[in-house]
């Protein structure tokens, strides 16, 4: 973890009509780190994606992304920076092939601008590069997998699409809203590598999860929420014995079996 | 040799079918449903009469200066209403022709209810018909291309998931703009051509018939395709031509028409003719 944290979040909050759905939540991630936010449904980490890449407006509070303000900037204009996110509900372009999927985002000024073999260059082929972009994140290039409609594609590719889409503007950073969620334990096995060459790759993670087993194989902190609040953060071992965080978790019986392996 | 008559439909057919384009280019490719076919027609009338009568400026110049300029016009007058969607945008689309119709009627400005008279026509019929088929092929063959491109990509995105655009770091009212300024440039070239044909712009450039006329021609020829929309003019105005000879009537038979077709081949010619040939081809024998 290097000294200026890439992501600074200070003390978000955001009320949708009477319900005070976060409650001044703040946290920091360092360059090249992967960052759990864990907590029971409804406890606000989807709302804090949105406020921090500038889908909701957030009431009080600011984001600084590597030293700049992007508080409540425009999301097009958020990830440009790098800053890019995948939603839990995937949002592909059904009537689109999945390669084609691709060119939307490859077809982003910050694409565009970095060029190479990610952007295509100026008279680069998006459609290629789309291929090669699926190809690394798990969909077989020489298949016809990557040339389907995605309404036709099943849930585990539709989860890798999303973070293909990322991927294809070259990011720094991707919050991640519970890509495992959905998946079989089979396809969760094959998904954990994919974040781990992610970070491998330099690139920065903040995962929202319910699957803590997998989560805690590849993040190095975690961070609870429950009813828009903060409980802790900290490594998951030391967070998991929290008796806060087990309170937390109604099912705590079922916590324990979830509990720190590795 | 056929007859003068005939000869002007040809020519509103095509207006028609420039409006019918850039509906559907809106409609399914973009996701924004336009009633604003005589806000475009108007728009783009008008500043050709102005340009012509109080310039002098000839056909040649004023066709495209005033695409152009009403084409930026229409799209920074919408330019509020892009973040609506669906039936929202339609209303919007539909209140600034009604509006600025009741304003010119009310302040008497460009020459109120008479209108702008004695504008400059075609050379001859030759050059009007035939440089307005020229340009829907152009304009058809142009927008098949486009939203087959990468741009053409983003504005199905757009269609299909607005804030998966926004996340891939793309403004999704910038590109609805650039949409609504290839379709408000369609409309208004065919507004500028049609006072050129008439030699006259009055407050009738506002009439509803351009905002509804090209729906059911997509309706009849089929969404999405855009060669349906063009063929669904060709069918719907030559007939509505046709109906005059039953005098009041006209309308009725037109609405059954146009039921039949709703009925019966909602999809759409083109629509239905692909998908028949698509089942042909399965049957050849190899």
């Amino acid at each position: 973890m290097s000294k200026e944290p890439i992501l600074n979040v200070k003390e978000v909050s955001k009320a949708f009509g009477g319900v005070q759905a976060l409650t001044r939540v703040g946290f920091s991630v360092g360059e090249g780190e992967v960052f759990g936010i864990i907590g029971p449904n409804g406890s606000g980490k989807t709302t804090l994606i949105n406020c921090i890449t500038g889908f909701i407006k957030m009431d009080a509070g600011n984001v600084f992304y590597r030293g700049k303000e992007i508080t409540n900037r425009a999301p097009n204009q958020i990830a440009n920076l790098g800053l890019t996110r995948t939603f839990q509900i995937m949002r592909p372009y059904y009537s689109l092939p999945a390669y084609k999927n691709l060119i939307i985002p490859l077809f982003s000024p910050r694409a565009r601008k970095k060029g190479g073999w990610r952007g295509g260059g100026k008279l680069g082929d998006r459609g290629t590069v789309a291929i090669d972009i699926l190809e690394e994140i798990g969909f077989e290039r020489d298949s016809f997998v990557p040339y389907k409609l995605a309404s036709s594609l099943p849930t585990g590719y539709l989860k890798r699409l999303e973070l293909a889409r990322c991927l294809a503007l070259g990011p720094d950073l991707i919050l991640c809203d519970e890509v495992f969620s959905g998946l079989s334990m089979s396809e969760i096995a094959s998904m954990v590598p994919l974040i781990e060459k992610l970070q491998m790759d330099g690139i920065t993670l903040v995962m929202i999860e319910h699957r803590l087993r997998e989560l805690f194989r590849v993040a190095s902190r975690v961070m609870v929420l429950n009813f828009g609040e903060k409980l802790t953060e900290g490594i998951p071992e030391e967070v998991m014995a929290d008796e806060r965080v087990k309170e937390a978790y109604l099912g705590s019986e079922k916590l324990l079996d979830y509990t720190f392996e590795a | 040799m056929p007859s003068l008559y005939w000869n002007r439909v040809i020519s509103i057919v095509g207006i028609y079918a420039l409006l019918a384009l850039g509906f559907d280019f809106l409609a399914h490719y973009v996701g924004l449903v336009s009633l604003g076919g005589s806000f475009f027609i108007g728009t783009g009338g008008y500043i050709a009469a102005i340009l012509n009568k109080s310039f002098g400026l000839p056909p040649a110049l004023t066709i495209p200066l005033a695409t152009l300029s009403g084409a930026i016009i229409c799209t920074l007058l919408l330019l509020p209403a892009l973040p609506l969607r669906g039936v929202y945008f339609a209303i919007v689309t539909l209140m600034y022709p009604l509006v600025l119709f009741r304003i010119i009627e009310a302040l008497n400005i460009l020459g109120g209810t008479d209108g702008i008279l004695g504008v400059a026509s075609f050379p001859n019929t030759w050059v009007e018909q035939y440089l307005i088929l020229s340009i829907i092929i152009f304009a058809l063959f142009g927008l098949r291309r486009l939203v087959n491109e990468d741009i053409g990509l983003v504005f199905r995105g757009v269609k299909d998931n607005d804030q998966a655009v926004r996340a891939s770091g793309l403004s999704i009212t910038f590109y609805k703009a650039i949409a609504v300024f290839i379709t408000s440039a369609l409309g208004c070239l065919g507004g500028a051509y049609f006072v050129h044909i008439y030699m006259v712009a009055g407050i009738s450039l506002f009439a509803l018939d351009y905002s509804v006329i090209p729906i059911a021609a997509t309706v009849i020829g089929g969404g999405g395709t855009l060669v349906g929309p063009l063929l669904g003019c060709f069918i719907l105005v030559p007939i509505s031509e046709l109906l005059r000879a039953f005098g009041t009537l006209r309308i009725v038979f037109y609405s059954v028409i146009l039921l039949a077709f709703i009925m019966f081949r909602s999809e759409g010619i083109m629509v239905y003719a692909q998908r028949k040939y698509h089942q042909f081809e399965r049957w050849v024998k190899i």
